[in-house]
């Protein structure tokens, strides 16, 4: 079966006040479908920025250097002309921020905020539309969606926010979903919570999940493989069992021990 | 949002009536006779009790305050003392030509102010956005009395492209409308870029990229839509740096508008008419910023809404 | 020491100003109020470097002595208001009440007049001259001042030292001086560097509007208001009174610019 996505070689440096920092050294993974991937690793491991880079969301000042290959459907993104590569943004791989009560435009509804993905690139309009929305904020689990189509963010608490984050990124079918730590910024309770969604939405479309968390268990929980990433490099990666059980790397063997 | 409204509209009323106050007691500043100077040395003694018991001078203060201000509310000015028309219609005579120039400059303003500030916070430092600067820092910097002589002399008298004085057409307007309008122009498209540089920065516009909206739709839809809001207080006070500043406009072209009504006052020693304008135009500035505190809270959800 | 070589350029152009300021009796070829009746409206040359206006008078000269007038109008109203304004401010803030609702009451009628407005409304009923400028942009320079205090002091009362302070008795002058003054000098600086700027041009204003000095009088915007005058026939009467205002307004903006990037923490960074 050939991978869904594939990561190769890829190097990213930084140059922050006239220096030239070394964010990511060699990175290679891939990602089948109906996977899910966990990146795990502590502030500063270069966890985020690798998620980031597939979509090439880095900008160019703190992004000096980017080098190495990203394969998806026979295309390598890198590469790719930004006008199509928007085409592949929200619609094929979609991305879910850590935080959502800055990821949202604190001055549109969440119902305008999820239907311009739907009439960017899927040109639905009208009553198709607000049902549409409706729909995906229903799936999220969050209640009355017909009310909460004409709210604000700031009017949703952080779970909701969440949920109509998860809803907008799913509003496209996409293939392959990017969560950059999304129960980070929530309450354990609400935590639980949306990790179930997660698994529920991967399970019934049959999408790819790659989940950027710092918290193993989590991983331990929803993940197929794990990466474990330090400082810009791969310490440990492969199928869960396999790293859980075996782990190669000391630093994994410390995390370990301390679920 | 309404309790805000309502506090803003007492607050209004408390204004205002500071406003009435200070104009009325303006005219007791005055060292000296009041009637003595506005009539000059040789005039005669029965004229000058005249003049004095028709402004009510020979009143006792808190009874000349409350005729002032139950005139004020009932629309009457006072009189003027040379053309012995009632002030207020002289003002409404001259309220149409400051408004074509108030709405000349503020054109001027928007025009250069958001091309400007958009694209210098688009590409911040690059080639556009050190030159809008440098045009902001001088355009602030050059006093109005001075940038307004330049042009006559580049335009009107060398170049003999444009006429200077009075009112008229559309050509007539770009002369003082730019003189006006510049300083306008400078501080908002600082202010522009500034606040549009910083909302760029922030998680939602990289969440707009990442959903694959088209780069003009996220600058402008999710960019501007936010960065405007604190734009929209300043335009109240950047209003009332244009009135002002029409005084000085309205000198230096001869435009016949109500800055140049109080500077005749003011020469004339028409101190009713100085009066009038001066309540005038500032109830008028008093009214723009209810209206621009008022906008602020509508537009942004986050105030409309709590 | 400045991050913005800009401040730089500021720093000189204010030198120039000062020098031309105090020297002005010794730099002046001529006496700024000598009129002479033959050379009127002189275009430059070699006798009269900048020209001469419609009384003959130098503008070289008469650029310097004005530069006197700016200098000597914006220090005095800027060190008086913002005396008044800073310890408005700190009475305000730190007391808060009624006091403060007093103030801020009065504060807010001031600015209900456009800027300038009341400022020249004050000189017209006072009688033209320089020294009743001088008193009506005191009367409304004090304003930023204080409401720029009183923010400070507000956010500054809650801080633990302050509180440490009170608790263990001290004079509430003495807090006010001792304590929280010094915190917030920084920021009055900067106020102040941009307050002198903001003086020139509001004087100059009141002076073309023929509100200042009586006739005659080398102030530039007196300068400027004549040279409008005769701008028909004699344009260069007016190009230099408002450049040098302009060049110095921007030295004042760049010295302004300068010292807030330097005091701000932020900003500071080395």
């Amino acid at each position: 079966m050939t991978p869904l996505l594939e990561v190769k070689h890829l190097s990213i440096d930084f140059k922050l006040n006239d220096q030239i920092i070394p964010i990511l050294k060699d990175i290679s993974f891939t990602l089948n479908k109906g996977e899910t991937l966990g990146i795990v690793g502590e502030s500063g491991s270069g966890k985020t920025v690798t998620v980031q880079s597939i979509l090439r969301l880095i900008p160019k000042p703190p992004l000096y250097r980017i080098s190495g290959e990203i394969w998806f459907k026979q295309q390598d993104l890198l590469q790719l002309p930004l006008s199509d590569l928007r085409r592949i943004r929200g619609q094929k791989i979609a991305y879910i921020f850590q935080e959502p009560m800055t990821a949202l435009n604190p001055v549109l509804t969440i119902g305008e905020q999820i239907s311009e993905m739907l009439k960017e690139h899927q040109k639905i309009k009208g009553s198709d539309l607000k049902e549409k929305v409706i729909e995906l904020l229903y799936e999220t689990g969050i209640p009355s969606p017909e009310l909460r189509v004409n709210n604000y963010p700031h009017e949703l608490s952080g779970g909701m926010r969440q949920r109509a984050m998860i809803a907008m990124a799913l509003s496209c079918d996409p293939e392959i979903l990017l969560a950059d730590e999304p129960t980070t910024a929530l309450d354990v309770t609400i935590q639980a919570q949306i990790l179930d969604l997660f698994q529920k939405i991967a399970r019934d479309r049959g999408m790819a999940v790659i989940f950027v968390t710092h918290d193993l268990s989590v991983i331990a929980e929803i993940a197929n493989q794990v990466l474990v990433m330090k400082s810009g490099t791969i310490m440990d990666y492969g199928d869960i069992f396999t790293v859980f059980d075996h782990p190669t790397s000391d630093y994994t063997k410390q995390l370990l021990a301390f679920i | 949002m309404v309790a805000y409204i309502v506090r803003r509209l007492f607050l209004l009323i408390f204004v205002l009536f500071g406003v009435v106050t200070l104009v009325f007691f303006l005219i007791h500043l005055i060292p000296g006779d009041p009637v003595d100077i506005m009539l000059g040395d040789y005039a005669v003694i029965a004229d000058k009790n005249e003049l004095r018991h028709d402004l009510g001078l020979d009143q006792p203060l808190y009874q000349q305050y409350y005729r002032y201000l139950s005139g004020v509310l009932q629309g009457d000015l006072g009189i003027s003392v040379h053309s012995r028309k009632p002030v207020l219609d002289e003002i409404l005579e001259r309220i149409p030509a400051s408004a074509e120039l108030m709405w000349g400059s503020m054109t001027i303003a928007f025009l250069i102010s958001f091309p400007l500030g958009i694209l210098s916070a688009i590409k911040p430092y690059g080639f556009i956005d050190s030159f809008s600067m440098l045009v902001a820092f001088i355009g602030v910097a050059m006093p109005n009395f001075w940038l307004g002589p330049l042009l006559i002399i580049l335009f009107a008298i060398q170049l003999d492209w444009l006429p200077v004085n009075e009112r008229g057409g559309l050509e007539n307007l770009i002369l003082p409308a730019i003189t006006l309008g510049t300083a306008m122009a400078a501080m908002l498209s600082r202010m522009i870029r500034s606040s549009l540089i910083d909302v760029l920065g922030e998680d939602f516009i990289q969440n707009a990229r990442a959903k694959g909206l088209k780069e003009h739709k996220v600058i402008i839809k999710h960019g501007l839509r936010n960065a405007l809001i604190p734009v929209i207080t300043i335009i109240g006070l950047q209003i009332g740096v244009l009135l002002s500043g029409a005084i000085i406009t309205e000198s230096i072209f001869d435009w016949p508008g109500l800055g140049s009504l109080l500077l005749d006052g003011i020469n004339n020693r028409n101190y009713p008419l100085v009066q009038g304008c001066i309540l005038v135009i500032s109830t008028i500035y008093v009214i723009v910023n209810l209206i621009t505190d008022i906008s602020y809270a509508w537009v942004d959800p986050r105030v409309r809404l709590v | 020491m400045f991050k913005n070589k800009w401040t730089y350029l500021g720093f000189f152009i204010l030198g120039v100003f000062l020098v031309c300021a105090i020297f002005a009796p010794y730099l002046a070829p001529e006496d700024p109020y000598q009129i002479s009746l033959v050379k009127q409206l002189a275009l430059p040359s070699g006798d009269e470097i900048l020209g001469r206006d419609r009384n003959g008078g130098d503008i070289f000269s008469r650029l310097l002595f004005g530069a006197r007038i700016s200098l000597v109008i914006s220090v005095v109203v800027v060190a008086v208001s913002g005396l008044i304004g800073i310890t408005l401010g700190l009475i305000s803030g730190y007391y808060g009440g009624w006091i403060d609702t007093v103030l801020m009451r009065m504060v807010d009628i001031l600015l209900a007049f456009p800027p300038l407005l009341l400022a020249i409304a004050l000189v017209a009923v006072l009688g033209p001259s320089l020294s009743n400028i001088v008193i009506a942009l005191i009367v409304l320079g004090w304003v930023p001042f204080a409401r720029l205090v009183r923010g400070q002091v507000l956010s500054l009362k809650q801080r633990n030292y302050i509180l440490a302070a009170k608790t263990s008795g001290q004079a509430d002058v003495r807090i006010m001086f001792v304590h929280i003054l010094p915190n917030i000098i920084s920021t009055v600086i900067v106020q102040a560097t941009f307050a002198l700027a903001s003086v020139i041009i509001s004087e100059s204003s009141l002076s073309f509007l023929g509100l200042g000095a009586p006739p005659g009088t080398p102030s530039w915007g007196a300068m400027l208001s004549e040279g409008k005058r005769v701008i028909l026939d004699a344009p260069h009467v007016s190009i230099f009174p408002g450049l040098a205002i302009m060049l110095v307004v921007i030295g004042f903006n760049f010295l302004g610019d300068g010292l807030r990037d330097r005091f701000d923490p932020k900003t500071n960074r080395l």
